[in-house]
């Protein structure tokens, strides 16, 4: 049984239909990438799993249970884990409370506080500064630390890329990969084309609140995906299984 | 020795008005609103009080009843009205730290209150009468202890005592706990913190509740030392709102600081005249204001 599985999920701001009728499915352990260029849609996807923005129709279902209604703060709880887009860390809390936030819905699991200083290093020599002080990539660090904590079930990466230097975002992603080894099941939605290959099992692209290409990462070509950004017709829905 | 004296009591009334500050100085730290109904809510408790002690009840005992009934009230108070008042401010579902665009409901908090404010104020003189009262102390709020050539008021004394600890108890909660790391996660990005797991309504109100039980326990001390009625919240509110922004908005220890200043500014400028000990204390607030904005000890972090 598929640890997510989103069907016909529409979400809306106003008159504006943002995601229009996005179906995913993610196996346990799984790593499943969502490109797409500005406004695609990722980022309220990503909402409407977390909970934040809530979809007008379709079901969100956790291990078969629907979560669809619940609020953000409830569906936390159930082990669906957001690491937004711009980090939101809390600014007047030091590195080390930022990382306890994780803590908060109490969720057992693998991972705990020793177990993220040893991901991140910097982040422990940091812990006692402010979430304020602290530069973008250190922020994203601690704020993957974070939810790391609360032992998700589903973990939920928001363009981990955006705003940082090239060097670090490597350095993220080299982190991301080894929390997908440890067997956790992720959804990365991401811009960067290349970072999301390296940590994705299979890519979905979204144009314009669809989905235009579901394919498995492994031999992917990336003119395919290319085209997929933009909406380029040539015979897509092509799906290049196992190399 | 006048003047030494005037340092005393004028350190002693601080404790009286940092107390009354503490939830005032909460509630904005947490989320940002200036409740207007702060000042009457802590005459309530202190007319609730008057009434359980003229039913015979030991003054401790009623302090006991009211503080945990003003904590349920804040409970509900925040859940029933300053919720639904602050999801109609622009970005509340995002928090504080947004910033960017505000919705025309900026102001609807402040006015809620100032509704309850006046509403309360009126029902307070409807039910008690503009007579001014007092709760009976049985001679504590007369007694003084000998200190040197000075006597000092052994109720004066209780209150500061009341509100170091208070205050002290306050501050200990949020750095300390896992709940005081919430609420403080909710004060600086609400959004953020229902991403972890908190639920930001339940911690304003758990907040909110707080806020009112050291207000309740604030207004008993003021009906034990002062002649008080129903329109006397005015001048509560307003003493406390100077303490709080003298300290610095959101911080507990700059509220302890700020009504320390503000009652020795009280006290000294009464001791050069005796007319002016108010204006004194209302000019030192303006001074304040004038040269640091942001109070005596901001909050290191703008949330």
């Amino acid at each position: 049984m598929s640890v997510l599985e989103v069907t016909g999920l529409e979400v809306r701001y106003g008159d504006l239909t943002a995601v229009d009728g996005v179906a995913l499915s993610l196996a346990e352990g799984e790593t499943l990438a969502v490109l797409g260029a500005n406004g695609a849609g990722k980022s309220t996807l990503l909402a409407a799993l977390a909970g934040t923005h809530l979809p007008t129709s379709g079901t969100v279902l956790l291990d078969g249970e629907p979560v669809t209604r619940l609020p953000a703060h409830r569906r936390v709880r159930r082990g669906i884990v957001l690491v937004p887009e711009g980090r939101r860390i809390f600014g007047s809390l030091t590195v080390e409370e930022n990382l306890l936030m994780g803590r908060f819905p109490k969720r057992a699991g693998p991972w705990h506080l020793r177990a993220v200083y040893d991901m991140f290093p910097l982040v422990a020599e940091m812990k006692d500064r402010r979430g304020s002080v602290l530069s973008g990539g250190q922020q994203q660090a601690v704020a993957i630390g974070r939810a790391l904590l609360a032992n998700p079930r589903v973990l939920l990466l928001d363009e981990v890329s955006l705003g940082l230097a090239p060097t670090v975002v490597t350095q993220l992603y080299d982190a991301v990969r080894r929390i997908t080894a440890e067997g956790t099941t992720v959804l990365v939605v991401e811009q960067d084309l290349d970072q999301a290959l390296r940590v994705a099992d299979r890519v979905q692209c979204l144009l314009g609140g669809r989905t235009v290409l579901e394919a498995q990462a492994a031999g992917l070509d990336r003119d395919t995906v290319a085209d997929a950004y933009f909406g380029i017709t040539r015979g897509s829905r092509t799906d290049p299984t196992e190399a | 020795m006048d003047w030494l004296n005037a340092g005393v009591q004028g350190v002693l009334l601080g404790g009286q008005y940092a107390l009354l500050a503490c939830g005032l100085s909460l509630i904005f730290g947490v989320m940002r609103i200036v409740n207007l109904a702060h000042g009457v809510l802590a005459v309530l408790a202190a007319y609730l009080s008057l009434v359980l002690v003229e039913q015979g009840l030991p003054l401790w005992l009623a302090v006991v009843v009211v503080v945990p009934v003003f904590a349920a009230l804040g409970y509900a108070v925040q859940r029933g009205l300053f919720n639904p008042a602050l999801a109609q401010v622009g970005g509340g579902a995002r928090g504080g730290s947004g910033g960017g665009s505000r919705g025309a409901g900026e102001l609807a908090p402040l006015l809620v209150s100032f509704g309850v404010a006046v509403a309360l104020t009126n029902l307070l003189q409807v039910v008690f009468s503009a007579d001014t009262r007092k709760i009976p102390t049985g001679g504590l709020a007369s007694a003084g202890l000998p200190l040197g050539d000075l006597s000092v008021g052994v109720l004066p004394l209780i209150t500061l005592a009341v509100a170091v600890a208070v205050i002290a108890a306050v501050q200990l909660f949020l750095a300390r706990t896992a709940t005081g790391r919430a609420m403080r996660a909710v004060a600086d990005d609400a959004g953020a913190a229902a991403m972890m797991g908190v639920d930001p309504k339940h911690m304003y109100a758990v907040a909110t509740a707080l806020a009112f039980a050291t207000l309740a326990l604030a207004g008993v001390f003021v009906g034990m030392s002062t002649q008080f009625s129903s329109g006397y919240g005015d001048l509560v509110l307003l003493f406390a709102f100077e303490a709080v922004i003298i300290g610095g908005l959101g911080s507990l220890w700059g509220t302890l600081a700020g009504g320390v200043v503000l009652g020795l500014a009280q006290t000294i400028g009464a001791q050069i005249d005796p007319q002016s000990g108010v204006l004194a204390g209302h000019l030192v607030f303006l001074a304040v204001l004038v040269v640091r904005p942001g109070g005596l000890m901001p909050r290191s972090v703008p949330a």
